[in-house]
């Protein structure tokens, strides 16, 4: 049993990076029409600021929680600025190949100067060590991860459904040109969205950075499942994509327990199986 | 919204006969290649991930729908000849058909499940089921997981074409590869190529049109996996081993960057893509890592500023179809 719930817990770790990544995903996908292939590369980039801060500036894990979001989100923004939004217009797929070859850019400068072995990140002091909860032992950072992607989740799922920036927001994802015809600036809206998106993946990038090591390739092959995630879950619905990242981390990581063959491939085995019975996806509007 | 492609071409009998003639020059350029002392494997190298391009663009230039997973009929295909030819030792024309036939079947499998989705959502789909494959293929026996198969004996084709001899594997390379374009070329101007085209420029007035257009998307990703697979066998023999590499998903992104530099939607343009992409693999081949940055930076500079490619430029300061 014990090996159950410790396989339940890390299948919860990554699920909350799914949820993450694919809600910045769809956020993206929301406002400016792209699928941000570069996603991969950018949660990469977060663990290396966070690496780089404490390695280079002293800067602590709390710290690097918040400001490498805001270095990534503000890199990310620049990319926006100087080569996404040139693709207004344009069919998607454009989007999908500019940002893969950013990807491929981001992603090939780091393999120069760290190769492709891991660097390690400590856990923070407040968070070693572990509890027992008598049916089993929970190491106290995996745990805080989980909870902490999942506020993050929420307060995002609040920021786009429950604010009036989030109004805004859905308005000018529905209609850019009235909602600019109302005086909003939405093409810094987009800017904004974009970083946001960004950001988000930037901090999965930091909370991973203890648990799994900071490696130049450690995005590449996580945004492939994500965009099975993203399929399985369709981008309608804010929610959808953070249930079902929870969900289909769970899922894996029941798969890593009962018939560990299968762990790499259950996410794109479901993605199969939901293609065949309800080809929208499980939230999807008609894409 | 624009379109992939360049549609302001003619697509006259006079257009269809400077294609013959570019054709021409092309098939007596490469026939020649054994004559002038340029490296035969390198040709031959280009010439099947060429037809792979091709292939690709059969799909995305002409139907509209963008593969991120075509690595895996070249993967598919290049393990089960590799198979056949070794462990089965069969001849390699029966090892040429045994990867065909795997391709045409994994293209009918995953073309079903793919073609319910457009769009983005297609890519991702087709991405997602390569690396399904890629996994699958990481943990079956029969593939040696990060080894490959290796040490495929080339023998005899017909039992009359010694492949171990480099200008006879250089003609049937070429052979496979002429042919394989030429068939492309025949579908791209057959009824069928127009129902296909129409389809990429409008959807739902082919479908009020009366033609069934996922029946046309289906039968396109069969012809496009499966000749992909083709090009796939074929590079079994040149390369003589057959490994992950093809099969993993930068694969499948460094077809797209051939197709995207010649011209989607070109006739000739994935050729040329594919023999500047392999060049300069090849020249840079020192640099490390640094060839990743470069292809991405032509992804870049592709999309931004170039999205005809070469030829699409050129057919378009010439006003013809190429």
């Amino acid at each position: 049993m014990q090996a159950l719930y410790a396989q339940l817990l890390v299948g919860l770790i990554n699920g909350s990076f799914y949820a993450l990544l694919s809600l910045g995903l769809a956020v993206i996908f929301g406002m400016l029409n792209i699928i941000n292939f570069a996603h991969g590369a950018l949660y990469m980039m977060g663990a290396f600021v966070a690496y780089f801060l404490l390695n280079l500036g002293g800067i602590n894990y709390w710290w690097a929680l918040l400001l490498a979001p805001i270095i990534v989100g503000i890199f990310g923004m620049i990319l926006e600025r100087t080569m996404l939004q040139w693709l207004t217009g344009l069919d998607h797929l454009y989007g999908l190949l500019l940002t893969f070859g950013i990807a491929l850019i981001v992603q090939g400068v780091f393999q120069n100067y760290f190769g492709s072995s891991g660097l390690p990140y400590a856990i923070p002091d407040q968070l070693r060590g572990g509890m027992n909860l008598g049916f089993m032992f929970l190491p106290i950072y995996r745990g805080w991860v989980v909870v902490f992607s999942l506020i993050v989740c929420l307060a995002t799922w609040f920021l786009i459904e429950k604010t009036r920036l989030g109004a805004y927001l859905r308005a000018a994802t529905e209609n850019p040109t009235l909602v600019r015809a109302f005086g909003i600036n939405v093409p810094r809206m987009i800017t904004l969205t974009y970083g946001l998106g960004v950001g988000l993946a930037a901090l999965a990038g930091v909370l991973s950075a203890p648990i799994n090591q900071v490696r130049p390739l450690m995005g590449a092959d996580l945004i492939i499942v994500v965009f099975a995630v993203v399929v399985i879950g369709g981008m309608g619905s804010i929610m959808g994509s953070i249930i079902t990242g929870f969900a289909l981390g769970v899922i894996e990581g029941l798969t890593k327990y009962f018939y560990p063959e299968a762990s790499n491939t259950v996410v794109f085995v479901l993605m199969v199986l939901v293609l065949l019975v309800k080809p929208t996806g499980l939230t999807g509007r008609a894409a | 919204m624009t379109t992939l492609t360049d549609d302001t071409l003619p697509t006259t009998p006079r257009a269809m006969r400077d294609e013959m003639i570019v054709f021409a020059v092309m098939a007596l350029l490469l026939a020649s290649v054994p004559f002038t002392g340029v490296y035969p494997f390198f040709v031959m190298q280009a010439l099947c991930f060429a037809l792979l391009a091709c292939a690709f663009n059969l799909l995305v230039g002409y139907g509209g729908l963008l593969s991120f997973g075509h690595a895996m009929f070249l993967g598919t295909a290049g393990y089960c000849s590799a198979h056949a030819l070794k462990v089965w030792a069969l001849p390699p024309e029966l090892g040429i058909l045994v990867g065909v036939a795997a391709a045409f079947v994994l293209s009918i499998v995953t073309g079903y499940i793919s073609i319910r989705r457009q769009g983005i959502y297609f890519s991702m789909i087709t991405l997602a089921l390569s690396q399904l494959l890629y996994f699958i293929y990481l943990q079956a026996p029969f593939t040696h997981g990060e080894d490959g198969i290796q040490g495929i004996p080339q023998g005899r084709m017909f039992g009359v074409f010694d492949l171990s001899k480099p200008t006879v594997l250089y003609y049937v390379v070429l052979a496979g590869f002429l042919g394989g374009f030429l068939l492309i070329f025949r579908i791209i101007n057959s009824p069928f190529g127009e129902v296909l085209k129409s389809i990429r420029e409008n959807e739902q007035r082919a479908i009020s049109l009366g033609y069934r257009t996922d029946q046309y998307k289906f039968l396109a990703f069969i012809l496009s996996g499966t000749l992909a697979g083709f090009a796939g066998s074929l590079k079994v023999f040149v390369a003589q081993n057959a490994s992950l590499t093809d099969v993993h998903w930068t694969m499948s992104g460094e077809v797209v960057l051939m197709t995207l530099v010649g011209g989607l939607g070109t006739i000739f343009g994935p050729v040329v893509g594919a023999f500047a992409i392999i060049a300069m693999q090849q020249y840079l081949a020192g640099f490390g890592q640094w060839v990743t940055v470069i292809q991405g930076s032509i992804f870049v500079v592709c999309v931004l500023t170039f999205r005809r490619g070469v030829i699409g430029e050129i057919a378009h300061y010439f006003r013809r179809s190429l």
